[in-house]
């Protein structure tokens, strides 16, 4: 896969990225490709993440669930929900090549962030065809 | 395919070790990372099985500073070599951009290299690349066996049997003891780098 993201693209990205999931209180928001690599990146700014190893385990871990799910004859779960004591982490596809990460604290609700990623995935969709 | 931020001036590179099981891919990430720890800030990440065997891959970025006024970050990666292991490494070879093929020494693994050069190929056509389209260097690994009195391949019949057509460049090289190690990273940063400069002009 070979693509190319603009100057505007990427602010546009970011822009989305920070209206509707960082202003909801997450920690993180990061958005990768398929291979790893990363696009995007937003943090509060007081944590230490190593986001791109991150980034790596993410792309590998994605495509891990994805060979599950043929296993068991679903074409892919598009969404990973890893929950922890403190932070928790929320992927979720956009289109076939790219991947959003979130990490999230107890103050965010899952369900809530969910709404917004979708939302989120809508216009960053808009974005990259564009 | 490398990925290119025009916004930050940076440049993410995809590096991936391959070869047949227990050929030396994660002691060369392991030597890389000991030698230059000062510059890698972050710990290898390494996803291995109880005995020790790489399950998933190995993962280790690397600054190698400005190129052209871009931040060029380095990600070596391995894959896991044994046979039963290939929708990982197919997995991992995703959007590479450079590869080294760290081939076994020892006489006894000689179809295993060439097996695993084989499997390369086939793994590389399932995202429509060809081996000899792709940056690739050789590295003929445990040279430093040979000490112990254990039958090698010669450089030779390595090259003959792994290298006859593709005529990529290679190294004899131990990546326990370092040989060649820094030197094989070296040739396949440097053929990636003109390859992308390609693509990219």
């Amino acid at each position: 896969m070979q693509y190319t993201l603009g100057q505007t693209q990427l602010d546009n990205i970011e822009d989305v990225l920070q209206a509707d999931i960082m202003d909801l209180g997450v920690t993180c928001v990061v958005l990768i490709d398929m291979s790893g690599n990363i696009i995007a990146n937003l943090d509060t700014g007081d944590i230490q993440h190593d986001i791109y190893s991150l980034a790596a385990l993410a792309a590998g871990n994605f495509g891990a669930v994805s060979a599950m799910a043929k296993i068991i004859g679903e074409e892919e779960f598009s969404l990973l929900f890893h929950k922890g004591t403190k932070e928790n982490i929320h992927f979720s596809k956009v289109m076939d090549d790219f991947l959003l990460v979130t990490i999230f604290g107890k103050g965010v609700s899952l369900g809530f962030l969910r709404m917004k990623v979708s939302e989120a995935i809508a216009k960053i969709e808009k974005t990259l065809k564009e | 395919m490398a990925f290119v931020n025009l916004k930050k001036k940076q440049i993410q590179v995809k590096i991936v070790y391959y070869g047949p099981g227990r050929g030396g891919k994660t002691t060369n990430l392991e030597y890389i990372y000991s030698r230059f720890s000062e510059r890698i800030k972050t710990e290898m990440v390494t996803i291995k099985t109880h005995g020790d065997r790489t399950l998933f891959f190995d993962f280790l970025p690397f600054d190698i500073g400005k190129i052209k006024g871009y931040d060029v970050k380095i990600q070596l990666y391995t894959v896991p070599g044994q046979v039963k292991y290939n929708a990982t490494r197919r997995l991992v070879l995703r959007g590479v951009d450079g590869i080294v093929f760290v081939a076994d020494s020892m006489a006894v693994r000689k179809e295993k290299n060439i097996l695993s050069l084989k499997n390369l190929e086939e793994n590389l056509s399932a995202y429509k690349k060809k081996l000899n389209q792709v940056p690739l260097v050789l590295q003929y690994n445990k040279r430093d066996l040979a000490e112990q009195g254990i039958p090698l391949l010669s450089h030779e019949t390595l090259e003959q049997s792994l290298n006859a057509d593709l005529k990529a460049a290679a190294f004899d090289a131990s990546a326990l003891t370092g040989k060649n190690v820094v030197a094989t990273m070296k040739k396949i940063i440097a053929l990636t780098m003109v390859s992308l400069e390609k693509q990219l002009s």
